[in-house]
C-alpha cells in the first residue's frame, strides 16, 4: 500500500470501522493497523468490513463452486507424531489436518493480511490490551457454542510447559486472556505488539474447547467432523453439514495421508489417486507441467536454508571468516543447481521480495573468490580444514555444501563436509556445530521473524549474533508509528545482517504444489502450501 | 520322533525367550545411545529446555534408563506392552491396526512367491544346464540385483500412471471385492516377489541338484526310475531341510523389512511404524515392534527346522 493512502485515514482520535476499510482489498494490513491504533485511537478490524471486502470473491464463489466429491491430499511426512492437537502440530500435514477441523480467531489472507474468523473484531488503543469480539452462532462439533471459556482456554494453555506447544515462546508476550462479556475476551500483552491478531493466525492457535485434554478425535468448530485419524495412516474428514460459514465447505470429504518419497507422490498425483500433493521437487515440475490436466503452483515465499556460522566459537568469532564464506556463496549457481532455478537470489538477509518492509536498496553480495580469499587470508584459515555440517533435513543444503566445497577448494581452503542423518539433526546438529545449516520456514511477520532468529536474546538465534543496535531496532520498529519511519528501521536491520551476521542465505526457496486441473478455487498464500494449509474449506472439484 | 519334535520344539521356545530378552535389552540401550530423546524428537526446532523438562517428565524420561527398562519388561511379562510416548495410545493398539495388514501383505507375497519359486527352482534343477535353466538363473540374478524401490516405481510409472490399470497406491483398507483386492495387492506384491522370489529358487535348486548328484539318486537312475520320480520321491524330501530354511529367511524378511514397499504404495504395514517409532525415539513402540520381528524370525526358523526334520526320510523309518 503506498503512503498516499495513509492520508486516507488521518487516524488520530478516530474510530475506524470495518466498513471504512473496503480500500484494504484483500485485507486489512498490519500496517494500517499500526498506524492508527498506535497514534492512539480507537481501532476496529470488523469482520462485516473484511468479509466485504472479499465479498466479491466469495459471491463468485458461490457461483461457482460445485458441492460434493472427496479430495484427497498427500503431503511429505506423515508418523505415528501426527496430531489433532493444534498445540503440538509441527508440519504441513498437521497444519492442513487442524485446519478442517478447528478454526482461528484468524487467518490469512493472500497478502498476509489478517482476516476475522471466529473473531468478529480485535479491539485496541495501545496494541497491549486487545478485546475480542466473538462470533455468534458458532458451534462446536459436539454441539455445544463457542463461549469465551474456550478461547481463554485455547490461548493460555501454551503458556503452561507441560502442553508442549510448539508456539510458546509466541504465547509468552501473553500477559493474561480474560472474559470480559458474553461474547468477549481480553487479550492483554506484556509489550505492545500490533501484530497480534497476524500471530493468532497460526495453526497452533486454533479455538479448541475449554477443557478439552484429550485429542483423540477433535472437537472444533471447523468446516470438518472427523471420520477416522489414523496417526500415521489417515486422516478421513467429512462435510459438517452444520458450517457457521454458510455455502462452505463445497467437498463432502477430504482424505489427508503423507507418501514421503517424492516420485512416489508425483507418480500418486500423475495416475489420479491423489489431487494435491505439496514439496515437489524441482525435478519433477517438467513432468507434472507436461502431463495434461495437471498443474505446478509455484509460490515465492521467505523460506531460506542458511549457512550458519557461529559467532561464539572459532573459526566464526572472526568477522573476516564469515564475510570470506558469505562471497563463496555462489547464489546463481545455488539457484540453478540446487533448485533448479525455483528459488530467488537473496542477500544474505532474512526479509524477502514479497515482504512488504524488503530493503530493495542494499547493494546484492557477489560470488567474489578474490574478496573470500581475501578475508579467509586475514582470518588466517587458508590451508586448513574447516569442517561444514549439512543434512537433508535442511532442504538443499547437502548440495549448497559441496557447490561452496567446490569453490573453497579453488582458493585453498579445504571445506569437510559432513554429511548428517535427519534424524535427530534439529535438536544435536543445528545452532551446536561451528559451521552449519539451518532452514527456516516463512513466518507471517518481520517482526516475528526477526524478533525468534535475530534478536540477541532470540531462542533460535542461529549464529548467536548479538548486536545492541540491531536489538533496539526491533522494539522500536514494533511501535513505529510511521510507516515510511518503520520501513527504515527494518532496512536498517537488514544492512546490519547482511553485514555483521553470520548467517549466509543464498536464496529464498519457491514452494511447489502438484494439483490436479480438476480442484478450483485456489487462492495461494504466500506462507504454506494448501492456501497456508486451509484449502480443504474453500475448493471444490470439477467433474 | 514325536518326542524328539516336542523335545526340540521346547527346547527353541526357551531358546527363542532368552534370545528376545537380550535382544530387548540390546534394542533398548543402543536405542537409547542414539542422540536426543523423545521429547527432544516431538519439539524438534521448538524446543526449549522448558518445554523439553516438561515434556519428559509426562513421558516418564527423568527415570534412569534401568528403571525405565525393568518398568517396561514388568509391564511386558503381565500382558502389557505400554503406551506410545509419542500419542499417548496404547502400543497393542497401534500395532494392532498395522500387524494385520503386514502379515495380510506377507501372506498374500507367500501364496504367490513360494510355489512359483518352488516350482522354478526344482524344474531349473531337473533341467540344469539347459536354456531353460539359463534364463531362470539369469532373470533371478538379474531382479535379486535390482533395487526394490526401483522396481516399484517402474512399475508404478507404468502400469498406474501411463497404463492406469492399477492405482499408483495400494488402497488395501477399502480392498473389499476381489477386484479391488487384486487392485490393491498386485503391485506391492510383485514388487515383493521380485525381490524374494529369486532367492528362493536359487536355494531351491542348489538344493535340489545337490541330492541329485548323490549316489542314491544315481542309483535311482540307474534301476530306470523316471527322472519326475526321482526328483519328486527321492530328493525333493531330502532337499526341503535348507529349501525351508531360505523360504523362512524369505518371509521374516516380509514382516520387518518391507519398508520400501510399504512407503511407495503407502501400505500401512508395521515396518514404517517402527521406523516411525525410532525417528520419534518411541521407546515402548521401538520395542514392541523388535519383539515382534524378532518372534516372528525366530518362528519361523524353528518351523524350518521342524519341516526339515519330519520331512526327512531317514528320521521317519526310525
Amino acid at each position: 500500500m503506498s503512503k498516499q493512502e495513509n492520508g486516507r485515514h488521518p487516524a488520530a482520535g478516530q474510530i475506524i470501522t470495518g466498513d471504512t476499510l473496503e480500500h484494504a482489498q484483500g485485507g486489512f494490513t498490519r500496517r494500517d493497523m499500526m498506524r492508527t491504533l498506535l497514534a492512539g485511537s480507537l481501532m476496529t478490524v470488523s469482520g462485516t468490513g473484511l468479509l466485504s471486502a472479499s465479498g466479491a470473491a466469495m459471491a463468485q464463489a458461490a457461483q461457482t463452486g460445485k458441492r460434493g466429491g472427496k479430495m484427497r491430499i498427500a503431503t511429505q511426512t506423515s508418523s505415528t507424531a501426527d496430531t489433532l492437537d493444534p498445540a503440538k502440530t509441527a508440519h504441513s500435514t498437521d497444519y492442513t489436518r487442524v485446519h478442517m477441523f478447528y478454526n482461528g480467531l484468524t487467518k490469512l489472507d493472500s497478502k498476509l493480511g489478517p482476516q476475522m474468523v471466529l473473531a468478529e473484531e480485535m479491539l485496541t488503543t495501545d496494541a497491549i490490551t486487545w478485546t475480542v469480539k466473538l462470533r455468534k452462532g458458532v458451534n462446536f462439533h459436539d454441539g455445544k457454542p463457542l463461549v469465551p471459556a474456550d478461547v481463554v482456554y485455547s490461548l493460555m494453555r501454551h503458556k503452561d510447559p507441560a502442553t508442549a506447544s510448539k508456539v510458546k515462546v509466541l504465547a509468552d508476550q501473553i500477559e493474561s486472556v480474560k472474559a470480559s462479556g458474553p461474547n468477549e475476551v481480553q487479550i492483554k500483552l506484556t509489550s505492545a505488539n500490533a501484530d497480534l491478531p497476524v500471530i493468532l493466525a497460526t495453526a497452533q492457535f486454533l479455538i479448541i474447547r475449554d477443557g478439552t485434554t484429550s485429542f483423540t478425535t477433535a472437537n472444533g468448530t471447523g468446516a470438518f467432523k472427523i471420520k477416522e485419524f489414523t496417526p500415521g495412516v489417515r486422516t478421513i474428514a467429512v462435510r459438517n453439514e452444520n458450517y457457521w460459514k454458510s455455502g462452505l465447505p463445497y467437498l463432502d470429504e477430504v482424505e489427508l495421508f503423507g507418501i514421503p518419497d517424492e516420485a512416489a507422490r508425483v507418480n500418486a498425483l500423475l495416475s489420479g489417486d491423489v489431487h494435491w500433493i505439496n514439496d515437489v521437487n524441482a525435478r519433477s515440475t517438467g513432468r507434472v507441467k507436461s502431463t495434461p490436466g495437471y498443474t505446478v503452483m509455484e509460490t515465492k515465499s521467505g523460506q531460506y536454508t542458511d549457512l550458519v556460522i557461529r559467532q561464539d566459537v572459532a573459526p566464526g568469532n572472526s568477522m573476516d571468516f564469515t564475510l570470506g564464506m558469505k562471497y563463496l556463496l555462489d547464489r546463481e549457481q545455488i539457484k540453478m543447481a540446487a533448485f533448479r532455478g525455483y528459488a530467488v537470489t537473496a542477500n544474505d538477509q532474512p526479509i524477502d521480495p514479497t515482504n512488504r518492509f524488503y530493503f530493495a536498496g542494499l547493494p546484492q553480495r557477489p560470488y567474489d573468490p578474490d574478496k573470500a580469499k581475501f578475508h579467509l587470508e586475514k582470518a588466517g584459515v587458508l590451508g586448513s580444514t574447516i569442517p561444514l555440517v549439512a543434512s537433508v533435513a535442511a532442504t538443499g543444503s547437502v548440495d549448497m555444501a559441496v557447490l561452496m566445497q567446490q569453490s573453497a577448494a579453488k582458493i585453498g581452503l579445504k571445506l569437510d563436509v559432513k554429511r548428517v542423518p535427519a534424524d535427530g539433526y534439529w535438536s544435536n546438529q543445528w545452532m551446536k556445530v561451528p559451521v552449519g545449516f539451518g532452514n527456516i520456514n516463512p513466518r507471517p511477520s518481520a517482526d516475528i521473524l526477526l524478533t525468534q532468529f535475530f534478536k540477541s536474546d532470540a531462542q533460535w538465534n542461529e549464529s548467536g549474533w548479538k548486536n545492541a543496535q540491531f536489538d533496539q531496532l526491533v522494539v522500536a520498529a514494533r511501535g513505529e508509528t510511521d510507516f515510511a519511519k518503520r520501513k527504515q528501521m527494518y532496512a536498517d536491520m537488514q544492512t546490519l545482517i547482511h553485514e555483521k551476521g553470520g548467517l549466509g542465505i543464498p536464496v529464498f526457496i519457491t514452494n511447489l504444489e502438484g494439483i490436479n486441473s480438476k480442484v478450483k478455487g485456489i487462492e495461494p498464500v504466500p506462507l504454506g502450501a494448501f492456501m497456508n494449509y486451509t484449502c480443504a474449506e474453500y475448493v471444490w472439484l470439477d467433474a | 520322533m514325536n518326542g524328539m519334535v516336542l523335545r526340540l520344539i521346547l527346547r527353541r521356545l526357551l531358546q527363542a525367550a532368552l534370545t528376545l530378552l537380550l535382544v530387548s535389552a540390546g534394542v533398548f540401550f543402543i536405542t537409547n545411545l542414539l542422540p536426543g530423546d523423545a521429547a527432544q524428537a516431538a519439539l524438534g526446532q521448538a524446543a526449549t529446555p522448558e518445554t523439553v523438562a516438561a515434556l519428559r517428565l509426562q513421558y516418564g524420561l527423568d527415570l534412569p534408563a534401568p528403571l525405565r527398562y525393568a518398568q517396561w519388561l514388568g509391564n511386558l511379562l503381565s500382558g502389557n506392552p505400554g503406551m506410545s510416548l509419542v500419542n499417548n495410545v496404547p502400543v497393542a493398539q497401534m500395532i494392532g491396526g498395522r500387524l494385520p495388514a503386514s502379515l495380510m501383505l506377507a501372506a498374500v507375497t507367500a501364496a504367490v512367491s513360494v510355489p512359483l519359486a518352488l516350482v522354478l527352482g526344482i524344474v531349473s534343477a531337473m533341467y540344469r544346464g539347459s536354456t531353460f535353466d539359463r534364463v531362470v538363473n539369469v532373470s533371478a540374478v538379474s531382479l535379486v540385483s535390482v533395487p526394490e524401490f526401483l522396481v516399484a516405481t517402474v512399475a508404478v510409472m507404468i502400469f498406474a500412471v501411463k497404463l492406469r490399470w492399477l492405482s499408483a497406491l495400494s488402497h488395501a483398507t477399502d480392498a473389499t471385492t476381489v477386484a479391488a483386492f487384486v487392485k490393491a495387492y498386485a503391485m506391492p506384491v510383485m514388487t515383493l516377489c521380485c525381490v524374494i522370489v529369486a532367492q528362493m529358487t536359487r536355494m531351491t535348486r542348489a538344493a535340489v541338484i545337490d541330492q541329485l548328484r548323490s549316489s542314491y539318486a544315481e542309483m535311482a537312475l540307474l534301476k530306470g526310475v523316471k527322472r519326475t520320480r526321482i526328483v519328486l520321491r527321492h530328493a525333493l524330501p531330502n532337499a526341503i531341510g535348507p529349501i525351508a530354511n531360505a523360504v523362512a529367511l524369505s518371509l521374516s524378511y516380509l514382516l520387518g523389512g518391507v519398508i520400501i514397499v510399504e512407503s511407495i504404495f503407502n501400505y500401512p504395514g508395521i515396518a514404517t511404524l517402527m521406523i516411525d517409532a525410532v525417528t520419534t525415539r518411541d521407546m515402548p513402540l521401538v520395542q514392541a515392534c523388535s519383539m515382534i520381528f524378532c518372534a516372528g524370525y525366530l518362528l519361523l526358523v524353528l518351523a524350518a527346522d521342524v519341516l526339515a526334520i519330519v520331512s526327512n526320510p531317514r528320521l521317519k523309518t526310525r
